[in-house]
């Protein structure tokens, strides 16, 4: 079997099992069964990516497979994945993997919460994946809807509102991805004069920049409101409070990343003239975004919106490193991508141990936890350095290429939001700094807390999973930095004029 | 000849970090202590033999080559730029490899004496490691990346080492200030680097100070608010530089940063991580002297010149120990800024360079020393406070011979060390320009005031009675401090006499011949004489003239002991404007604007809905009804269409 379907076929059959099961401890077991083996296969993948690149082959895209769906409008299963979609396969298994892990203490309707988890993963698989727009799309929304019923079943707080917010801010994003696809399609030409949805075919295709103009905003706004494109953020701080931790973790991890992913692929790689018309107005969006979240962050007491407009703040360095059409600012926004997909998922397992124990989420209820949770606490200051861009860990090396690659864009206007963007790493150490002071430092403030829990094993996991990973990339990024940049050659090729 | 095994200098603490922080922690004391003293012993004996090498062997006096000891590829920015990790091995860089290994050795020894019962003992030297790795890795930077990435990590372990007493709210307070200030300063230093890298097409010291005078003019031809961009770009480096190094006005988190365990302000805070910023404009120095004639130099002497006259007088006042010693070292790093500023390039006029380096290395020595002594007394008295103490010389003898020394040679007495660097840098001063000779001059006289102040009051005074018998400190301790106090006393004229600086550490490599000035050395002995014999009238025995002489400055007084009330401004800015103000206001934006709106949205929505379902009533005669209406309405539309 093609590894790339095999890797959409291992969660389908996980979640075809999980009906089976009874009770949470079969349940839990098949979905760490599942995906562990899910994770293998990634790295199998990965194995084989870079075995195919050693053996010589500079094909653009691997491992592809073609199958007609709809014969009549043009629609195929298509997959193929090239180095960047290699990358974030294997950040959503590492991602998914630990979810389950954090997930391990649920307990009531485990299993389908573990189906909904699942398909919710599976999606994001195939989204990497998928090289037809309206395959892609089909994956995209099997993974934005399961998030309703997970945050409205197994939330927490206001979980019915969250629940809705998101979903029906998020389904406004895809009605507006949806004129857009449909409307590449309908202006595309193929040799046999068909339609098509194919991006590869696409992306040989010169759509007349009127008919770009026209569909950019769409294909750009839609995928951007899943990635918290300021002002369609606000889904995200609601959303994240109410989900369970490993929802959390999935959504802020990885679906948060087809956002800017598919802004980049789809939006900016399809019409590419369009995106540099529209540059300006973007930049301006994305450049106040990233100071604007770490501003919110700062006032914040709830550790999960804290982490959430910290999320926005990221995020926003990824779209906003996007509209530098500078090779490395791309490669900065991917990497941003994969580190701050490690770095949240990261952050809300962390909010979630600390939650299952104290029950409580405000900040200023805690204090003095580094003496109580040592490991927990110890990693919350890694974390925290990470996300403030500590060389050695993950956000550095994503950080700097951005910001590298922003001053490659010589224009004013790019050199002021620029200035503004990397602002942004001084406004951040006052959030993190913040927390771990209240939070982590001090004397223990609530005598109940006198006794919480040690670390668990499978809390082990998640923090050696996620950490280890950051860790790595933050300390031997070459291999990382050097198959974004072979996967952006042909990106480029778009933005040279 | 090899130097690939320069590596090893920065890894052995690294190795050391990383047993200690995983399996070391735990372990029954000494054994984190030892582990870490073991690695960097290791990074000092190869220190040593580098710089024996590097000094003796492989270049001969008076030409000394830059080495790559090693390089590699880290991560590729872009075809042009690429993060470089190595070892660069100069005389500077071989210099500070000496000071950083040698200082840290001594303190980690001190540690084992003074963290002892401690129960954060482990994560001490773990902190204490990756602090030593940081600074050597920042000190062998091939580039300006790499010194960016190590300058971090310091960074981090400065703040982990403030807030090493975690639960006491002030460290916490005083770690966070550190932290945001430096970052706030390395905003700008990261936008320097961004400047200079993309005007000169590389992150490569040994590249950028190559370039030619007119090189550097045609590279950095855009000029940006009057300045090239070039002297742009190092003007935000040197900002950089200068909140690491606790210059004027960047300088208030090294105060509180010695809320600290004393070690650590010795090491960190006084001999290495300060100086990063001195380190920084050195390594560049052959760019700052030759972009834009040198215009950045003379910023870099009016901050320099100013937070020496500045720290100096705020150090009379104030009465914790460890703060006195603290603005201290900020007025003789800001020594070693004007010496830099001031400084020539080739031959004798490279003597503010030579003289700014010299004072660095002697200052790691007695500065350490003072800071070592100081944790010495805290030890055994228990408080920070110079009004607890009193009479100690009595108990503690070898804390207060090793102090006084220190003491002279900061106070620039000869022939300790302190006089033969500080009359360099006065010397290049004088040469330059005589304002900054007269600062320099009148903030040597401080300095020995403040400094004998501090020794009478703590050794003579008066005899007190004390709650615990203060008793001397264990070898571990007092050992190091007597290393420290030889080297405080030979360091400057072995160093001026039998290894002169002018030979071997110089802007251009070529050697020239230091020599003493005996006009200026004479009035610079005197005005510390003169003030070391005020600090005796005053402190020597218990009196009331401290606090006539107080009272007799009034208001400015006030002002001194309130450090200027600086922090106050700094607090009013960030506490009431970004965050009362631009936070509080965009959070309000962010709920109600942009959040209400899409709530309005949806709720809109929700009541358009309940308004249309009225329509749908699902009785027949509604609908009925309806379509009669439309007919109606139809047949209206078109017979006036058509009549028309």
């Amino acid at each position: 079997m093609n590894i790339l379907t095999l890797l959409v076929v291992i969660p389908a059959l996980t979640i075809l099992g999980l009906i089976f099961t009874k009770g949470y401890k079969q349940a839990r077991l098949l979905s760490a069964v599942g995906m562990g083996l899910q994770f293998v296969a990634t790295l199998y993948l990965v194995y084989m990516y870079f075995q195919a690149r050693g053996a010589g082959n500079t094909d653009e895209f691997l491992f592809e497979q073609n199958l007609v769906w709809f014969k009549s409008l043009n629609i195929h299963y298509h997959v193929a994945i090239d180095g960047i979609g290699v990358l974030m396969m294997l950040l959503t298994s590492i991602i998914t993997f630990a979810g389950v892990f954090a997930s391990w203490e649920v307990m009531d309707l485990a299993k389908e919460f573990y189906i909904f988890l699942i398909m919710l993963a599976m999606g994001v698989f195939g989204f990497f994946i998928a090289q037809d727009l309206f395959t892609m799309f089909v994956f995209y929304e099997i993974a934005v809807i399961p998030m309703y019923v997970l945050i409205g079943i197994w939330g927490t707080g206001p979980k019915e509102y969250s629940a809705m917010k998101l979903t029906l801010m998020l389904m406004g994003g895809s009605a507006l991805l949806m004129v857009a696809l449909l409307g590449i399609y309908f202006n595309s030409e193929t040799a046999a004069g068909l339609h098509t949805f194919d991006m590869q075919e696409l992306s040989k295709m010169h759509f007349p920049f009127a008919i770009q103009k026209f569909f950019f905003p769409f294909a750009f706004v839609g995928f951007g409101v899943l990635g918290a494109l300021f002002p369609f953020h606000t889904w995200s701080p609601d959303g994240h409070a109410s989900a369970p931790t490993a929802v959390s973790m999935l959504h802020a991890g990885v679906l948060m990343k087809l956002g800017s992913y598919g802004a980049f692929r789809v939006a900016m790689y399809l019409m590419p003239e369009a995106a540099v018309y529209f540059a300006d107005f973007f930049l301006i969006l994305t450049g106040f975004s990233v100071i604007y979240g770490a501003f919110v962050a700062v006032r914040k007491t709830d550790l999960k919106f804290i982490n959430a407009y910290s999320s926005v703040s990221h995020v926003g360095l990824i779209l906003f490193a996007l509209m530098m059409f500078t090779k490395t600012a791309f490669t900065g926004a991917i990497l941003q991508m994969i580190s701050h997909g490690l770095m949240t998922a990261m952050f809300f397992g962390l909010i979630g141990m600390i939650y299952g124990r104290t029950h409580t989420r405000e900040i200023h209820k805690m204090g003095g936890l580094m003496k109580i949770l040592p490991v927990i606490s110890a990693t919350y200051v890694i974390a925290g350095l990470a996300s403030l861009g500590l060389p050695g860990l993950s956000g550095f090396v994503a950080e700097m290429n951005i910001f590298v690659g922003a001053w490659e864009n010589p224009n004013l206007l790019n050199r002021v939001f620029s200035v503004i963007a990397i602002s942004a790493i001084v406004v951040t150490a006052v959030y993190i700094l913040r927390v771990v002071g209240v939070l982590l430092m001090g004397p223990l403030k609530n005598p109940e807390h006198a006794n919480l829990p040690k670390v668990k094993w499978f809390e082990r996991v998640v923090i050696i999973l996620l950490m280890g990973s950051i860790v790595g990339m933050g300390t031997m990024p070459l291999w990382i930095t050097d198959t974004i940049r072979e996967g952006l050659v042909p990106i480029m090729e778009k933005f040279v004029h | 000849m090899d130097w690939s095994y320069t590596i090893w200098i920065p890894l052995l603490p690294l190795i050391g970090f990383l047993i200690i922080g995983f399996v070391g922690r735990k372990l029954p004391y000494p054994v984190p202590g030892l582990i870490g003293t073991t690695g960097i012993f290791g990074a000092l004996v190869l220190s040593y033999i580098t710089a024996y090498r590097y000094f003796f062997v492989a270049n001969t006096a008076g030409s000394f080559e830059p080495i790559k000891g090693v390089e590699m590829l880290w991560m590729t920015f872009s075809d042009k730029l690429h993060f470089n990790m190595g070892v660069l091995l100069d005389p500077i860089s071989v210099m500070m490899l000496v000071v950083v290994t040698t200082v840290s050795f001594l303190v980690h020894l001190y540690s084992i004496g003074y963290m002892k019962g401690d129960p954060g003992f482990g994560r001490f030297f773990t902190f204490l490691s990756l602090f030593t790795f940081s600074m050597l890795g920042l000190v062998v930077a091939t580039n300006l990346f790499q010194i960016y990435f190590f300058w971090e990590l310091v960074g981090v372990s400065s703040y982990l080492l403030i807030g090493f007493y975690y639960e006491k709210p002030s460290a916490i307070l005083a770690s966070k200030k550190a932290f945001i200030v430096t970052r706030f300063a390395d905003f700008f230093f990261l936008i320097g680097i961004l400047v200079i890298s993309y005007y000169t097409g590389t992150f490569d010291f040994l590249t950028l100070n190559g370039m030619s005078e007119s090189t550097l003019a045609s590279v950095g031809s855009a000029s940006f608010m009057g300045m090239s961009v070039l002297a742009l770009g190092l003007t935000l480096a040197f900002i950089g530089g200068a909140g690491k190094s606790a210059m004027f006005p960047l300088h208030i988190w090294l105060p509180d940063a010695m809320e600290g365990p004393t070690p650590v302000s010795a090491l960190i805070h006084a001999a290495t991580m300060v100086v990063a910023g001195v380190f920084l404009v050195a390594r560049l120095f052959p760019m700052y002297y030759h972009v834009d004639g040198g215009s950045v130099l003379h910023i870099i002497a009016f901050v320099g010149a100013t937070s020496s006259l500045i720290a100096a007088i705020i150090a009379t006042t104030q009465m914790d120990i460890k703060r006195v010693l603290a603005f201290s070292t900020m007025s003789q790093i800001g020594y070693m800024m004007l010496a830099l500023g001031v400084s020539g390039y080739e031959g004798h006029h490279g003597l503010g360079y030579t003289a700014s380096m010299f004072h660095l290395f002697t200052h790691a020595f007695f500065k350490s020393l003072l800071f070592l002594g100081a944790g010495s007394i805290i030890h055994a008295v228990h408080s920070n406070y110079m009004t607890k103490m009193g009479g100690l010389r009595k108990y503690m003898p070898i804390t207060h011979i090793t102090f006084l020394l220190a003491a002279l040679a900061i106070a620039g007495i000869p022939p300790f060390a302190g006089f033969f660097s500080k009359d360099a840098i006065l010397d290049a001063a004088y040469m330059h320009n005589k304002i900054y000779f007269w600062i320099g001059w009148f903030v040597a006289g401080l300095t020995a005031f403040y400094m004998f102040r501090l020794y009478f009051r703590i050794f003579w005074y008066e005899d007190r009675e004390y709650h615990h018998t203060p008793h001397e400190s264990p070898l571990t301790m007092t050992l190091p401090l007597m290393i420290l106090a030889v080297l405080s006393v030979v360091a400057g004229f072995v160093f001026f006499y039998f290894l002169p600086f002018g030979t071997y550490i110089t802007p251009t490599g070529e050697e020239f011949h230091m020599h003493i000035d005996y006009f200026l050395a004479g009035i610079s002995v005197l005005v510390g004489i003169v003030g070391i014999v005020i600090a005796w009238i005053m402190y020597f025995k218990k009196n009331d003239k401290a606090e006539k002489v107080a009272k007799a400055f009034g208001a400015f007084y006030k002002w001194t002991y309130n450090k200027f009330y600086i922090d106050e401004i700094y607090m009013f800015v960030t506490k009431k404007i970004m965050f009362g103000i631009i936070s509080a206001g965009w959070m309000w934006f962010d709920t109600y604007i942009v959040d209400g709106s899409m709530n309005l949205i949806g709720n809109t929505t929700v009541k358009t809905s309940h308004a249309l379902k009225k329509i749908q009533s699902g009785k027949l005669q509604d609908y009925v009804y309806g379509v009669v209406l439309g007919v109606v309405a139809l047949a209206v539309i078109f017979i006036y269409i058509w009549t028309r």
